[in-house]
Parts: C-alpha cells; sequence; structure tokens
C-alpha cells in the first residue's frame, strides 16, 4: 500500500480533484483545485502550503561528522555555521554529479541532509573508519513548506523568530505547542520556509499554520504548480535537468557541477586542500577546459513565438505546464548547440522560459540561440536569448525585512 | 521651475494611454514630459487606499485589452507588472438559481450542462468561434488604421493590405466579424445558446459602457471588443492587475521614468499653444508655458479639438464631425468597503470569487435599458461585481474585502433630475439590489463610494462620463476614430496629436492609443518633422 504523509489527514479532505501522484512511495497532491494555475499564483502573490514530507532525510551525526561531510559533498560545509542550511550536491571520482539536497547544521557533529532519492548506502558506503552515524529519519518527520510573500509575517505571528531567519538560516520554534525546526529554504524561488516536524506534532502544526493564514489568500499547493515555480526559480530536478551518475549508462547521461552551473560553489577548487570525491576530475575539467555544457536560463523572444505560430493559423500557445523533454537548440547556422531540460510560458513574466544546456560559448547571457518546436507537425525555430537562472528572483527572497504590502499598491502620484 | 525648459514632446494627461505614448516617446529618445491635473497619475484607471488598508478600484477595476507589445516593448514585468487570474464568472439569479464559469473547462461544461444540455459545446463553439475572428482582426487592432480619405499612396496601399487581409479569412470568420460590426449581442448568441442565465451572462459584455441594450444594434461590436483582449494568451479572459488597474498605472509611470520622461503633477493645461498651423507647446492653469514641437493630447476628442485649440482653427467638418460624436455616458460605480464576504443562499463565499454578474437574462437587461432610454437609471441595474481582495489579499485587511460594483444603466442626462441629488440613491438601489441576493449583504458594509457619469467626468475629465472617451460604435471606429479623415492620431495642427481613448483602437485600458500614436509621431519626426494630417476629405 502507498504510504501517505504526516500531513495526509488535513491535506486529504482539501484535495477536490482526486488526482495524486507517488512521490518516494508516497501520496502526494497533483493539484487540490481543478486549475492549478491558482496555486502557481497564490505562491507568487499570497503563500501556498506545500507538503514536502516525502524528501528522503538523513540525520547525520558524530564526532566526525563535519568532516565527513566535507569530504562527501561538493560545496564546502565547513563555510556553512550552524544554523545555516547549504544546498549541496554530491559527485563521484569522475566528477560527475550524484545528487543534490539541502544540508543542515546543527553543530559540527550534527547534520541533516536531504534528498529527492535513496542515499543511505552512498553514504553510509563511504564513511570507512571516521566516527560518523547515518540514520534515515524520513519517516519520523514532516515538512510543510509555506512560501510566498506572506509567508513571513505568518510565521512571525506564530513565533517571532521566525521573522529573524536570514536566508538559508534555520532554527528552533514552537507553532501550535510543537516543538519543530524552521528553515528559510523552499524550491519555490520565493520568500518561503519549510518547517520540519515530528511526524506525531503535524496536525497540530497543520492547523495553527492554517488558521493564521486565514483570510490572507493562502491555499495548499500540489505538485503540479511547485514544478512550474522551480522552473522560473531556476532549481534543477533530479531525472529532468540532470541524472544521477549512479545510474546513468553513457557520459552523455552525466553531468558535472560546472556544466550544470554550480561552479559558484567550487571557487576555490584549484588551491583548497579539501579532499572531496570528485575534487581531482573537477580539477582537470577546468584547467583542460572541457566542460561540454553549460546550464542556463532561456528567454523565449515572443514576439517570434507568436508570429510563428500566428503565420500558421495557429493561436500562439501559453501554457504554464512544464514542458520536461528535450527540445533542441541551433546556433545562427543551424548547428546544434545544446538543448532545453525545462521549458514552460511563465506567467509571472509574461514570456516562455526555459532552463537548458548550451555550449560553453554561448552561455554568455544575451547569447542568441534557435529553439526547434514543431508547429502543424513541421520543425520550426524561434529565437531565445540567453540569460542567467534565475529567471524570476524577487527582492523578497532573500531581502531581510518584507517590504511594506501598500507599497506596491500606493495611490501616490509617480513624481511630484 | 520648467518653465524656460524646452522639450521634444510634452503630453497632456497622465491616464494610462498619455502614459504608455509618454513611454514610448522617451524611449525612442525624446525628451518627453507629461503633464496630469491630478495628484496621481492614471485617470480612470487608479486605486485609492479610502479606507486605511481598503484599496478601491475607483473606476476602471479589470484587464484584458492591454495589448501585450507594450508589455514587453516597454519592459513592464521589470516594472512590476503582475496580472492575477479571475478564477471565476459568478451569476446568480434572483429564484436561487445561478451559473459559474470557470477557468477549468470541465467544471464549465459541467455547470452550463445543468441548465442547457445543448449550451455546452455550444460555448466551446462559441469560444473557438470568438477565438477565430479574435485572431483575425488583432492585426488591425495593434495598427495604425489607413485613412480612407487621404488620397496618399501609403493609405492606398495600406488599404490594399486590408483588402487582401480581409479576403484571405474564411467566409465564416468575416461574415461573423460583420454580424459583430453591425448587428446585437442578442442576434449573435441567440445562434448558440438557449440559456437565460448564460445569454444574460454572455450578453452583458455587449453592453458595458454603452447605451444599448443586448438587443439593440450595435451591441454586438461593444460584445466583440470587450472579447479582443487576453490573458497569458487565452482571448477574451479578464484578470486583474496587482493592486488594481492603479497598480498598472504605477508600473506604467515607473516604466515612463525609467525611459527619462519627466511626470509632472497638478498641471493641468489649458491651452494648447499654435503659430501658423503649428503647435509650440502648452499654457498651463497657472500661466506657465512649456515648448516643445510635439504635443500629444491623452484626453478625449472634446477637449483635444474642441477645448485645448480653437475650433476655429480648425476645419468646419471636423469641428462637426467632433460635436456629434457620441459620449452620453450611461455607466457608474458603486465601491464597497466590507466586513466579510457576502453569502448566495446555498453556496460558500469561495465558489465565486472573480466576478459576479448580475444580469440574470437579457430580458433583465433589456428591462434595465429601458428606463436609461427614457433618462432615468435603472431600479434594478446591471452590475459586474467583483470582490478583489479574494484574488489580491492585498486590496484589503485580513478577512475583510473590497467589492467593486460597475453599474449599468445610469445615463449621463437625468430626465428631471441631477446626480449630485441622486448619488447616494443609486448607491441605495445598487446596494439594495445586492441585497435581494445576497441576504445580508448591508450588514458587511462598512464604507460606500459612488461614482455617477457626472463624477467620472468631473474627476477623471471623461466628458459626459463615457468610459471609453466616446462609444465603441461602429460610425466611431477605425477609419471614423474620432472622426472620418482623422484616425491617424495627427490633427489639422502641425506637431500636435491624439492619442486617448478616442482613438484607435478605442477605449478600456488597452494602451493601443498611445502606443500607435508614438509610432506615427516617431515616424513623422524620422521622415520631416512634426506633421499635420493629410488633407481629409468629406
Ligand atoms: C467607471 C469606469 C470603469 C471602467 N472599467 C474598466 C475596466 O474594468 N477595464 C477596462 O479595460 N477599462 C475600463 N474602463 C475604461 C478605461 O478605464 C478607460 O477607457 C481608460 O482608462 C482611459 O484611459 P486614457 O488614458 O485614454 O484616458 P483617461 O484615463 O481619461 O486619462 C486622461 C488623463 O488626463 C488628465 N487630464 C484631464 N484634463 C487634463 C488637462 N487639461 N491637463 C492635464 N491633464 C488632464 C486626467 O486627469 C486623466 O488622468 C472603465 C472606465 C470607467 C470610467
Amino acid at each position: 500500500m502507498i504510504r501517505t504523509t504526516p500531513f495526509h489527514e488535513r491535506l486529504a479532505p482539501l484535495n477536490r480533484t482526486g488526482l495524486w501522484q507517488h512521490w518516494s512511495g508516497h501520496l502526494a497532491a497533483v493539484k487540490y483545485q481543478m486549475d492549478d494555475k491558482f496555486e502557481y499564483f497564490a505562491v507568487r502573490n499570497a503563500a501556498g502550503i506545500i507538503d514536502t514530507s516525502p524528501l528522503y532525510k538523513y540525520r547525520i551525526t558524530g564526532h566526525d561528522a563535519e568532516a565527513f561531510l566535507a569530504g562527501v559533498l561538493t560545496r564546502d560545509i565547513r563555510a556553512c555555521r550552524d544554523g545555516q542550511a547549504q544546498y549541496t550536491l554530491w559527485c563521484d571520482d569522475s566528477g560527475h554529479i550524484v545528487e543534490d539536497g539541502v544540508v543542515f547544521r546543527f553543530s559540527n557533529d550534527h547534520f541533516l541532509l536531504t534528498s529527492a532519492e535513496p542515499n543511505l548506502a552512498w553514504f553510509s558506503d563511504r564513511i570507512g573508519r571516521q566516527r560518523v552515524l547515518i540514520e534515515d529519519v524520513s519517516a519520523q518527520y514532516g515538512s510543510l513548506a509555506l512560501q510566498g510573500p506572506r509567508s513571513r509575517g505568518i510565521l512571525a505571528g506564530l513565533d517571532d523568530s521566525v521573522g529573524g531567519l536570514g536566508f538559508f538560516h534555520h532554527g528552533p520554534a514552537k507553532i501550535g505547542g510543537a516543538a519543530v525546526n524552521v528553515s528559510r529554504t523552499g524550491y519555490t524561488g520565493d520568500l518561503g520556509y519549510e518547517v520540519w516536524v515530528e511526524a506525531d506534532d503535524a496536525n497540530a502544526v497543520f492547523d495553527a499554520i492554517v488558521d493564521a493564514s486565514a483570510g490572507q489568500g493562502v491555499i495548499p499547493v500540489g505538485m503540479s504548480a511547485l514544478l512550474m515555480l522551480r522552473i522560473e526559480a531556476g532549481l534543477v530536478l533530479i531525472d529532468v535537468d540532470f541524472h544521477s551518475s549512479r545510474f546513468a549508462y553513457t557520459d552523455e547521461e552525466r553531468t558535472t557541477p560546472i556544466e550544470l552551473g554550480f561552479g559558484w560553489m567550487l571557487k576555490d577548487v584549484a588551491t583548497t586542500d579539501r579532499a572531496f570525491i570528485g575534487r581531482d576530475a573537477i580539477r582537470r575539467e577546468l584547467a583542460d577546459g572541457t566542460s561540454r555544457w553549460r546550464m542556463v536560463g532561456l528567454k523565449v523572444d515572443w514576439q517570434d513565438w507568436d508570429r510563428r505560430y500566428r503565420a500558421e493559423g495557429i493561436i500562439p500557445p501559453k501554457d504554464e505546464h512544464p514542458i520536461v523533454w528535450e527540445m533542441m537548440l541551433y546556433d545562427d547556422d543551424m548547428e546544434r548547440v545544446g538543448y532545453t531540460t525545462s521549458f514552460m510560458y511563465s506567467p509571472a513574466l509574461q514570456r516562455h522560459i526555459a532552463m537548458a544546456r548550451v555550449r560553453p560559448h554561448l552561455a554568455r547571457p544575451g547569447s542568441r540561440v534557435h529553439l526547434e518546436v514543431t508547429i502543424n507537425h513541421r520543425y520550426q525555430t524561434v529565437a531565445c536569448e540567453v540569460a542567467r537562472p534565475p529567471l524570476f528572483n524577487p527582492a523578497r527572497k532573500t531581502a531581510s525585512a518584507t517590504p511594506a504590502i501598500a507599497s506596491a499598491i500606493t495611490s501616490a502620484g509617480a513624481s511630484a | 521651475m520648467t518653465a524656460s525648459r524646452t522639450y521634444d514632446a510634452i503630453v497632456i494627461g497622465g491616464g494610462h494611454n498619455g502614459l504608455v505614448n509618454g513611454a514610448y516617446l522617451a524611449k525612442s529618445g525624446l525628451r518627453t514630459l507629461i503633464l496630469e491635473r491630478r495628484h496621481l497619475v492614471g485617470g480612470a484607471a487608479i486605486t485609492e487606499e479610502l479606507m486605511p488598508g481598503f484599496h478601491f478600484t475607483t473606476f476602471s477595476y479589470a484587464v484584458s485589452l492591454l495589448r501585450p507589445d507594450i508589455i514587453h516593448e516597454l519592459d513592464l514585468v521589470k516594472h512590476g507588472y503582475f496580472p492575477l487570474l479571475m478564477p471565476h464568472s459568478f451569476a446568480p439569479a434572483d429564484d436561487g438559481g445561478h451559473i459559474t464559469l470557470s477557468k477549468d473547462r470541465n467544471l464549465t461544461i459541467q455547470e452550463i450542462s445543468r441548465h442547457s444540455r445543448r449550451d455546452a459545446d455550444a460555448y466551446d463553439q462559441y469560444g473557438h468561434d470568438m477565438a477565430q475572428i479574435v485572431q483575425a482582426l488583432k492585426p488591425l487592432f495593434d495598427s495604425v488604421p489607413p485613412n480612407l480619405f487621404s488620397g496618399q499612396a501609403e493609405d492606398a496601399l495600406a488599404l490594399a493590405d486590408l483588402a487582401k487581409h480581409l479576403k484571405g479569412l474564411p467566409q465564416r470568420v468575416l461574415h461573423n466579424i460583420v454580424r459583430l460590426l453591425t448587428g446585437s449581442a442578442a442576434d449573435f448568441l441567440d445562434d448558440y445558446f438557449e440559456g437565460e442565465l448564460l445569454k444574460g451572462l454572455l450578453s452583458s459584455s455587449g453592453i458595458i459602457g454603452t447605451k444599448v441594450g443586448p438587443r439593440s444594434q450595435g451591441s454586438g461590436v461593444v460584445l466583440l471588443f470587450h472579447n479582443m483582449g487576453e490573458q497569458d494568451g487565452v482571448f477574451g479572459n479578464w484578470g486583474f492587475h496587482k493592486g488594481g488597474n492603479g497598480g498598472l498605472t504605477q508600473v506604467l509611470a515607473r516604466a515612463a521614468q525609467a525611459y527619462g520622461a519627466e511626470i509632472k503633477l497638478e498641471a493641468a493645461v489649458s491651452q494648447v499653444l499654435t503659430t501658423n498651423g503649428r503647435t509650440t507647446g502648452v499654457v498651463l492653469a497657472d500661466g506657465t508655458e512649456l515648448h516643445a514641437p510635439v504635443v500629444v493630447s491623452a484626453l478625449d476628442p472634446r477637449r483635444t479639438f474642441l477645448e485645448l485649440v480653437e475650433p476655429r482653427e480648425l476645419p468646419e467638418d471636423l469641428v462637426e464631425n467632433i460635436q456629434r460624436y457620441k459620449f452620453q455616458g450611461t455607466s457608474s460605480k458603486v465601491n464597497f468597503a466590507l466586513d466579510g464576504l457576502p453569502e448566495f443562499p446555498g453556496l460558500d463565499g469561495t465558489q465565486f470569487r472573480g466576478f459576479t454578474n448580475i444580469a440574470p437574462s437579457m430580458d433583465y437587461l433589456e428591462r434595465a435599458f429601458d428606463e436609461a432610454k427614457y433618462g432615468w437609471y435603472s431600479s434594478k441595474p446591471y452590475l459586474d461585481c467583483c470582490i478583489q481582495s479574494t484574488i489580491d489579499p492585498d486590496m484589503a485587511p485580513a478577512g475583510k474585502h473590497v467589492m467593486s460594483c460597475f453599474t449599468h444603466y445610469t445615463p449621463y442626462k437625468l430626465k428631471g433630475g441631477d446626480w449630485d441629488t441622486e448619488r447616494d440613491n443609486l448607491g441605495d438601489t445598487v446596494q439594495r439590489r445586492l441585497e435581494e441576493l445576497f441576504p445580508g449583504f448591508s450588514k458587511l458594509v462598512l464604507r460606500r463610494e459612488v461614482v455617477t457619469p457626472l463624477d467620472i467626468e468631473r474627476t477623471v475629465g471623461l466628458s459626459e462620463g463615457n468610459i471609453f472617451a466616446g462609444e465603441l460604435m461602429s460610425p466611431q471606429l477605425y477609419f471614423f476614430r474620432p472622426a472620418p479623415g482623422w484616425n491617424q492620431y495627427r490633427t489639422p495642427i502641425h506637431g500636435y496629436y491624439q492619442c486617448g481613448s478616442g482613438t484607435h483602437p478605442g477605449g478600456c485600458v488597452t494602451g493601443g492609443p498611445g502606443r500607435l500614436a508614438s509610432q506615427q509621431i516617431v515616424s513623422d519626426l524620422a521622415r520631416s518633422g512634426p506633421a499635420a494630417g493629410a488633407a481629409a476629405g468629406g
């Protein structure tokens, strides 16, 4: 029997569509109302409640926990302070990405690592003689994300310590009478938080958050909207934007951190004394310039898009539902130079956008590529501009204080 | 302080069209000044915080027709452009019946089928036919129309292109266009539908802002016009800009300023300066003179031609055409601050977020129109309501709401009465109507704002309170907006241009006039400097 998450009891009656999907062995709502676009808008304009409990959660403790993670994770965990979190990767010896996740640091001997896929064996097999304990605590905790411009006000109303959390910081809080951990993290690219709760406290925490959100346009948000939001946010998804090196058959399927756009994690890789898995291969890749790709954002030239469809007598489609199979990219000479991995029409940006891989020489923002589409069953290309992800990146995502709400809709004049 | 400063272009009126026009002119490199009479920009598209935390869309309240080109050409997303989706169109009836059209097609089909099974696929057919019509007309909507009367080669070419475009349309599409341009909304809709509630709801788009009933000839073109817009590529879809239409005009103002346009508030223009048939600038109400070789009026045609300049300097036929150009505003607004969500018996408030359309049948609309024909406002008016705080929570404090009610028919000229006396009575009439449908409504009212056609005229400057700066009827569209021969944004005065809703493509928050006028101005300047209209015949 498929499992349910700790929040299922509360969320199931809110799903008015009867649609569920499976996420790591759990039931997850595809959407709660017939039109998931409203769920998308709730996150961008109010806040959305997202059950992210199916994530794998590993508790990593022990005297050598920090040293262990410094050696297996690509990004330097030693730069992460207690009470902070890091988005991180782990690679294999050939410098290809195994997976990504978020690691929360409580102290130098206590971490929590989340991932989309099971990784217990992979990490455990690499402990060696270090004094480290890795436990799969996935079922013990639920996680509920509250994402969107209203999230801070709502959570800070429940426990004001949340109001002061910086981007990618976390800390203990009390919500609905339960001790929880709140992190300023998420998968939407917006201001947002994730609340980590003991499974038994899930209902109390859920009720408290729902009560505090009343009258503010906050609604539960399913997987479908979440997968739109993450593309605007430029956040990669395993098995869509990259594949685990562990389970790939060819190097063509594999990706390096540099190729996937994570060079920023590796600024000191040439000089660091930190020995981590994949380091030498990454050094070679950088030294020899052997990267095959760069992950970029694409902005589709909307006029060209409209023109091509209209010329064929078709109303130009503008569908926010992502296309997550590859669409080919060409340069001006019609050489194939890349492909999209995730593509959608972004309502917030009012144009089609994509996460894509292009040859490194085309990675500079402003470079032009041509996207292959089929219109009336014929191949055509539409002009696109390379842009730096995330394409949607509101100041509030990382800002330390919510700008006054009223300022957005002031009726005062533009200038005097 | 700017008395001595000269500009390349001065735009009169900081409504959305003036802002769009000024933004494009500035973007093209012209030193541009936008002059607005009031303390805020936006004109008929403003949001005002009338009570702490309660934001009212005083006049216009929804968006659809804003030209997509403008969004991108002026980089509006960067400045905060953010259109939200309206969840429903809900139409209640007095017998407790109701129909709700949702964004989800399957729900809509089910809901329509509850009333009539044949209307379900007829609704899809209607949507498809409309989409084809809009697709066919969009290129005309978004380009400077040819001048039928100029005798110039470029107009002859444009007319030939137009003929070619129309000839290329499928017969059914062209025929539908003609039916809509000349006929009634009722005749068009009757061919598809039988359900009264649905027809009441759909035909309402054929009367908005106009002194017609759904069975009047001419309501077809109003219906068409209100389907010409789009949201995220879906034609005919109406949305809500974050912060209301005032939120949108603030975005436009920021864009205009980012391109270098200067906006001066509380600067009413009293006169456009002309010497030897050329404009040289404007005079403000306080006597300040500001100079520029290009002056663009974003006001309505009556003000543009009969008030800002001396009509004696204009061709007689133009003056005559502007004098008989129809305004006869017929719409009002009643805006409420509410303590909670109104309830419709048997439904909870989450089921009518978005538009609530009070027009249970076409008969209802016709009866409402009857009273207006004879000089009074409807005792049971047509209302297009929207509880905007359910779409954008920033419009009202948590748990409280703002509700905008577009109210029709309320003729500008009352027979045997005046709006200063009737203002509150109109508010009562609307509130009573809402109480009938949503029992307990009045108890929720924290504050009420009544905006009559007279108030629209006084506050925004739209003559006779016509929301579109002149009716959107075929004799006042395309070749003829605002007057035959003067449909290309130029005027008989060199350098004096027009860009308000009284020019093509017309009223509503479209920005089309502002954008197309800027194209005309910029191309005139590139050729031979500020121009006057080509000699118009007729
Ligand atoms: C009640 C109402 C409801 C409406 N609802 C909708 C809706 O929901 N959706 C929609 O799309 N459209 C709606 N409309 C129509 C739409 O709002 C208008 O067609 C449009 O806003 C007009 O824009 P404009 O820029 O052409 O002119 P205006 O908005 O009229 O702008 C003209 C500006 O010029 C200023 N001005 C006037 N005289 C002078 C002077 N002498 N000197 C300097 N400045 C001057 C005015 O103050 C004003 O700011 C509505 C209109 C009204 C009145």
